[in-house]
């Protein structure tokens, strides 16, 4: 309850402060100039969403106490003003009372984060599994239980890269192959990777997690709304590590099904 | 103190390159450190123009990918290994036996070749980038395999880590061995001022961090050329060891790039607020506490590497426990300034920009510590940007604060206030526009570490690469104060500024080549 309190606090605290910094351009430009996390469409996106707006609102209260103080002490307690220094070194109860608050409010913050981890690391009872591997500079991926299995790299033509040719829309975001994903399905991730560590990050769907050759790592998602997602890989590789993106595309069951077997008779 | 003057032959200066080539005197040891960083900052800033050069607009334009990876990565390196390290020794040989009533450091010898095998170390890297294959090219963290694929030029690096690891743990152990042994009779420990505590701290660090880095690098080493295979998965070695052990030192090291910084600080801001520093207790504690915690957080940087959920959670818990201390430094410098009785010359303003500025970097750095949202924001520009805000804005903000605060006093002459100003100014605004517009670009998706983007992120790409260059260029104002100074300029009394605490007052501007002697009573 005093999780979800903080949470309305956060949505009041950042509509007046504008956190992000949204006030220094007109409201028409924003979608331009992005400025926060981008929309979650998973649990795990939601949960670290909403976690991060309250420890955004928490600092930006600290942070604001402290300009203050220190914006009020160079005003007010200036030579050139009159001020007489005062004599004091310490004071034992401020000094309590600036250790003790932060730690209830670090307390505070651990107990939903601690939930939010559990929740995440709660890859049990999946309804499938996607073998994800990393190379250089491209994904495999491999839906286990179907026979599926193909590779997924970077569409974008050179020549836009060089700048002979103008920019598409989806500059640098866009793959030969999508990888395809029932909507409302918990899907188990596998990740590892051929040569070198990679990260598999799709911003909207959650977290990203390391692809570690030797490793295999997991991770779950569960899209709630069908449409295209796109990220990149978020660990140094190489060479091309700025141009192995990824592309995920969720759909419904039916439309699912249908494109397995379209992938299964490409062979 | 009469008696000082007694040995007057011992104050001839030597003339010439031999000066400096042999030198055992911590002033001149100090001055070379410091100019060194000097020109290891201007270097790697340089790298930093040729980074936001090509990322002014999406797509590829001045460099390939293959070298923008070597410029971030030797720009880190140099940043972190050849001016911060450098620069916070250089004042640590300077200030610490005049601020502790001593004649020199405990071990002159070995002072001078501490700083001697810098510029071999710094040469080193810097050729790296020449040889075939190019330079280090796998970011500052090294991480194997990819460190592993490079060329030569990550050979050449290992040697530069091993050399500046010499370096600094010698001077360490210099620096230990002077604060415990030749502090000036009436000096106990709890009289030292902050900057010499806080250094006593970061030489324990030191010690404890740096042979760590050098066995992890000397195991890449021998995986790239002796047939081992501690990170080679295909030889049964584990690539994630490389991070723990890089962490286990990379974390102390950040410490260690920010407490001189602090102890900077706690001089400057009570001799601006002619007012004693508030809490001194509680600020060796907190340092103290910091430099504790500092052994124990290591993975929060790897948090991605799927670690087992207790794990997790402990390096969360920990690693917020460091808010704590902290927050109690940065509570305790603002309540220095309270009822003080301010005037704001260029050390001040350094140091309020030094608190404010690290306030935001140290604020990011607790939202990165939840592990949960840490998923989204670890790798992305608002690493990039917490980062800088810690280390330049902590760091680098600080050591400036040092630099105006004691440049009077080394060379005698005061500085060019306006020129100060200037430098001030255009230092701070530059850095906003270049870091706090990457808060945004990380959250909003952006990967570090590419040489190019998608559309979306033009925009603060373009302001970012504005402010790097305002920033960039400004830094050459400070050497044309600093020469100016060296050169002539309106004479220092020996205290410079209003009745400011510390031995290092006590002295002349400029201080004599030998000072203190005879140690000085301290009441």
């Amino acid at each position: 309850m005093i999780v979800s309190r903080l949470m309305q606090l956060t949505g009041k605290v950042l509509s007046v402060t504008g956190i992000a910094g949204l006030w220094i351009f007109p409201a028409n430009v924003q979608a331009e100039w992005k400025v926060n996390l981008q929309r979650p469409i998973t649990e795990i996106a939601r949960v670290q969403y909403d976690l991060h707006m309250m420890i955004m609102a928490i600092i930006t209260v600290i942070a604001l106490i402290v300009f203050a103080v220190m914006f009020y002490s160079i005003i007010r307690f200036r030579k050139s003003k009159g001020a007489q220094p005062a004599k004091f070194t310490h004071s034992t109860k401020a000094e309590v009372l600036w250790t003790v608050i932060p730690t209830l409010i670090l307390i505070g913050m651990a107990v939903p984060s601690t939930k939010a981890l559990l929740l995440m690391e709660d890859t049990t009872e999946s309804d499938m599994v996607v073998k994800v591997t990393g190379f250089q500079w491209g994904w495999h991926y491999d839906y286990m239980e179907e026979n599926v299995s193909f590779y997924s790299m970077l569409a974008t033509p050179q020549s836009q890269i060089t700048g002979s040719e103008t920019k598409g829309e989806n500059y640098l975001l866009e793959v030969n192959n999508h990888l395809v994903l029932p909507l409302g399905k918990k899907v188990r991730f596998l990740l590892t990777a051929k040569d070198v560590i990679h990260a598999w990050w799709v911003p909207q769907l959650g977290g990203k997690k390391d692809a570690i050759p030797g490793f295999i790592n997991e991770m779950w998602v569960r899209a709630d709304e069908t449409g295209i997602f796109r990220g990149q890989c978020a660990e140094l590789c190489g060479k091309d590590h700025g141009y192995m993106p990824i592309v995920v595309e969720v759909v419904d069951d039916a439309q699912y099904q249908a494109w397995l077997e379209g992938r299964r008779n490409q062979g | 103190m009469t008696s000082t003057v007694a040995d007057h032959h011992h104050d001839e200066v030597p003339k010439g390159i031999s000066r400096w080539l042999f030198t055992t005197n911590h002033k001149d040891i100090g001055t070379l450190y410091l100019w060194f960083a000097f020109i290891m900052f201007l270097v790697g800033g340089a790298m930093s123009l040729i980074i936001r050069t090509e990322l002014f607009q999406p797509g590829l334009q001045v460099v390939d990918p293959h070298f923008f990876n070597q410029m971030t990565t030797v720009h880190a390196l140099v940043m972190v290994f050849g001016a911060v390290m450098p620069g916070f020794v250089g004042f640590a040989n300077w200030m610490i036996p005049m601020m502790i009533g001593a004649p020199d450091m405990a071990l002159p010898r070995l002072n001078n070749w501490s700083f001697w095998l810098l510029p071999p170390a710094a040469l080193l890297l810097i050729i790296s980038l020449f040889v075939p294959g190019g330079g280090p090219a796998a970011g500052w963290t090294l991480y194997p395999p990819l460190s592993s694929q490079g060329g030569m030029g990550v050979d050449f690096t290992i040697f530069t880590v091993h050399l500046l690891g010499m370096s600094s743990i010698l001077g360490s152990i210099n620096i230990i061995a002077t604060i415990l042994n030749m502090r000036a009779p009436g000096m106990t420990l709890m009289k030292m001022p902050l900057f010499v505590w806080t250094w006593l701290i970061t030489a324990f660090l030191l010690l404890a961090a740096i042979p760590v880095f050098a066995g992890a690098v000397t195991m890449l080493l021998t995986d790239r050329h002796f047939g081992t295979a501690f990170f080679d998965p295909a030889g049964g070695g584990d690539p994630v060891l490389f991070q723990h052990i890089f962490w286990f030192f990379g974390h102390p090291e950040v410490y260690i790039l920010i407490l001189p910084a602090f102890g900077i600080i706690s001089q400057v801001i009570p001799t601006f607020s002619r007012k004693p520093l508030f809490g001194y207790t509680s600020m060796v504690f907190a340092s103290v506490a910091i430099a504790f915690l500092s052994f124990i957080v290591w993975a929060h940087h790897m948090y991605t590497v799927g670690m087992p959920l207790s794990g997790e959670l402990f390096f969360m818990y920990a690693t917020m426990l460091i808010a704590i201390p902290t927050g109690v430094k940065i509570f305790n410098w603002l309540a220095t300034m309270w009822r003080g009785s301010m005037t704001f010359e260029t050390p001040m303003l350094y140091a309020i920009a030094c608190v404010a500025l690290f306030t935001v970097g140290g604020l990011t750095g607790l939202t990165m510590s939840i592990t949960p949202a840490d998923f989204q924001y670890h790798d992305t520009y608002y690493i990039v940007a917490h980062f800088h805000y810690t280390i330049f804005a902590g760091s680098v903000l600080g050591m400036l604060a040092g630099v105006y605060y004691w440049l009077p006093k080394w060379t005698g002459h005061m500085y060019d206030e306006t020129l100060g100003k200037w430098h001030f100014w255009l230092t701070v605004i530059g850095f906003n526009i270049t870091f706090f517009p990457q808060h945004f670009l990380g959250l909003a998706g952006m990967p570090r570490r590419i040489p190019d983007y998608a559309l979306q992120f033009a925009d603060f790409n373009q302001v970012s690469t504005i402010g790097a260059f305002i920033m960039g260029f400004a830094q050459l104002i400070l050497l044309v104060v600093v020469v100016k100074a060296i050169r002539g300029g309106k004479e220092a009394s020996s205290e410079v500024w209003e009745n400011p605490e510390g031995l290092e007052w006590t002295v002349p501007s400029p201080p004599p080549y030998h000072t203190f002697a005879t140690p000085p009573q301290v009441r």
